[in-house]
């Protein structure tokens, strides 16, 4: 029987088995896009009529969520691609025989990252992240010039470093639970742990934390761990760029915040927020700071995903249901903005009008203005904290501050300057990005009673 | 549970570790990958005695794994890659063998400490293999940070995955769905690194990473 929770695992599997084996980039691209709406459809119809979990895959108000999220900017990215795929192979950047690997690994990039948000046990869970590395590094790496080859190298060795890290924390979380619940697959089993998680074994619950934090947290882009991000970000083809920093950086934070709960549970357990705190303001803080430096665009919004990262894991880290619904807001937000971004990405207001002050439009809300989305959530996330620990507000606003600076120094050269050299008049679709900017603006001004209803509802969840 | 089986895992436990300061000094890549076809021959005796002690018949199916693929197929495929790109000669390291064992010594150290202290409840031969385990795994991050050239990276990213799976088995019950994902695992990662090895000689003729922070994207 295939249910919607099924639905969302199937449909990417099958069409990148198709993908693989069929020839002529139009078609694909097209059933690409089409794979990507269908799964999206299955994701909305979780609210509709909402599966049973079951012991391996499981569906709750929180991970409804990020499917949702993911499936939406997988479905729009999708569509950015066709086009953008259609202008490489005109220009000769890329062979038909790499856009159908191409389009197949988007597919697997979907399929694992889907599988990563429903799984329920904590096993399945890192192999679909882990997957989902992979896949990402291989997409990254397809231009193979010498930046390209460095940055995927880069990332594949961080990236799996981290991901080893993230598995020793999973067995040290077994053996906490196998003493409670018993051998076998049960002691993996999200449900179940989350059931009997008071009665763990405090101090290895803490190590593991601590190894999943640097694990998972190496997938976020958080500060001490981000090394691979700027360069996946600057060479591999736009439409992964886009990916990698709307959603894959959301899976991870997922993971996070899956253990972040289970640990809430133990009352014996070091508190998880303090360490996400911490690592949530050093990462906005030395991101900010960074983008000062960067002379390549796509490298300087890599950073700014690392900033917006920072402000979130932060916002999580300091918990309570407004925080938590804070940085909820503020993960939708940077997310449809960030990929609305890389759509446009290379536009210049002269040579591109409608993408070019697109850019400028996706630039302003990225830097927190308002009366876009992103200054409401980030308005939320410092009001929350003042109320709290104004210090640590203090810095936070700093950290936004110097990044709102930062970026609209470099505004000028990317958006309005004179084009160089030869420019490509890349007929990229509109689409994608004015759909994710609108809903950026309406989130700014209103939002509809049932979202705020429902994003509150997994805020309280969050704890 | 103590006595003789408990002996006996300890051994080849503690033995995978000191494999593991074996691969720190090698300054031979064809060296370096025998001593990564004993460290995967240590895991699988250690594995199947895991299986046989705990009484888990899966576990030998892990074994076999490690014993077919860690010990034979990957050190003889990266043996021929090595000789086709032509790199038989010394591997540069960024640290020396002095410094890079006192480091590992004191990794060890902290792993013992960290492990032993956390898990006082636990029974013993799963306190230690845990200890031991997580010693391999940073071992195996000192040696991919302390090599330059990307074979031997790799052979220090496939001797911290033998830590995991050390760890894995010595986690009484764990299900099988995990260790075969680790199996599965490395062989994915090993296709990917097969790949991008190749794609690095067709550029560079090198396959030393240092030569690849020339193309450093900031210094456009």
């Amino acid at each position: 029987m295939i249910d919607a929770l099924t639905g969302v695992l199937v449909i990417p599997a099958i069409a990148a088995g198709l993908l693989a084996t069929l020839p002529g980039y139009r078609l694909s691209a097209r059933l690409n896009v089409l794979a990507a709406l269908l799964t999206f459809l299955t994701a909305i119809s979780l609210f509709v009529v909402e599966p049973t979990s079951g012991s391996y895959l499981l569906v709750d108000d929180l991970n409804k969520v990020f499917i949702v999220l993911t499936t939406f900017v997988g479905f729009t990215t999708s569509v950015f691609s066709a086009s953008y795929i259609g202008h490489e192979i005109e220009i000769g950047r890329l062979t038909t025989a790499f856009v159908r690997f191409y389009h197949a690994m988007y597919q697997v990039l979907m399929f694992a990252m889907n599988l990563a948000l429903v799984a329920n046990n904590i096993g399945l869970m890192w192999v679909a992240i882990e997957m989902a590395t992979l896949t990402t590094v291989l997409m990254v790496g397809i231009y193979r010039t010498h930046e390209a080859l460095e940055a995927a190298w880069k990332y594949f060795i961080l990236g799996s470093v981290g991901i080893a890290l993230a598995l020793f924390g999973t067995i040290l979380v077994y053996m906490a639970a196998r003493p409670v619940i018993g051998e076998g697959l049960e002691a993996m089993v999200w449900t179940i742990l989350v059931r009997h998680a008071a009665k763990f074994d405090p101090a290895l619950l803490n190590v593991a934390f601590i190894f999943l934090l640097l694990g998972y947290g190496t997938k976020v882009g958080l500060a001490p761990l981000h090394a691979w991000l700027p360069d996946a970000h600057a060479e591999g083809p736009t439409p992964i760029s886009a990916v990698l920093s709307g959603l894959l950086l959301n899976v991870a934070l997922y993971a996070l915040l899956r253990f972040k709960m289970l640990l809430a549970l133990n009352p014996a357990a070091i508190a998880p927020g303090p360490l996400m705190v911490i690592m949530g303001l050093v990462s906005c803080l030395f991101a900010a700071f960074m983008l000062y430096r960067r002379r390549d665009i796509k490298r300087m919004f890599a950073y700014s995903s690392i900033e917006h990262m920072g402000i979130i894991v932060f916002a999580f880290g300091m918990g309570g249901a407004l925080a938590n619904f804070a940085g909820l807001l503020h993960m939708t937000m940077h997310s449809l903005t960030k990929s609305a971004i890389f759509f446009a990405v290379g536009r210049l207001t002269v040579t591109n009008p409608v993408l070019g002050w697109g850019l400028v439009l996706g630039v302003v809300a990225i830097a927190g203005l308002p009366p876009l989305g992103i200054f409401m959530s980030e308005f939320l996330v410092v009001s929350s904290t003042f109320a709290r620990e104004p210090w640590l507000a203090t810095i936070l606003v700093l950290g936004i501050l110097v990044a709102l600076g930062g970026l609209f120094l470099r505004l000028n050269t990317i958006a309005f300057g004179a084009p160089r050299g030869p420019t490509a008049p890349a007929e990229a679709s509109y689409v994608p990005m004015f759909a994710h900017l609108a809903i950026v603006f309406m989130a700014g001004i209103y939002m509809p009673p049932a979202l705020v209803d429902g994003f509150q509802n997994v805020a309280r969840l969050l704890g | 549970m103590r006595g003789l089986s408990f002996d006996i895992a300890h051994l080849l436990a503690g033995s995978l570790v000191l494999v593991s300061f074996m691969q720190l000094y090698q300054d031979r890549l064809y060296a370096l990958l025998n001593i990564y076809a004993l460290h995967a021959l240590v895991l699988a005796a250690s594995v199947a005695w895991q299986a046989f002690i705990q009484d888990a018949p899966h576990l030998y199916l892990t074994a076999v794994i490690a014993l077919l693929f860690k010990a034979i197929v990957i050190p003889t495929a990266l043996h021929r890659i090595i000789v086709r790109l032509g790199i038989h000669r010394e591997i540069e390291t960024v640290v020396g063998v002095g410094p890079a064992m006192l480091l590992g010594m004191g990794l060890v150290a902290l792993s013992m400490v960290v492990m032993l202290r956390v898990t006082a409840e636990a029974d013993p031969l799963a306190r230690e293999d845990l200890a031991f385990s997580l010693s391999v795994v940073l071992l195996g991050l000192l040696m991919m940070v302390t090599r330059r050239n990307a074979v031997s990276q790799v052979v220090g990213f496939m001797s911290l995955e033998n830590g995991l799976v050390l760890a894995a088995t010595g986690a009484k019950g764990m299900p099988l769905v995990v260790e075969i994902s680790v199996a599965f695992s490395v062989l994915i990662a090993f296709i990917v690194i097969g790949i991008f090895l190749f794609r690095i000689r067709e550029r560079f003729d090198t396959v030393d990473v240092q030569a690849l922070d020339r193309f450093r994207g900031e210094r456009r």
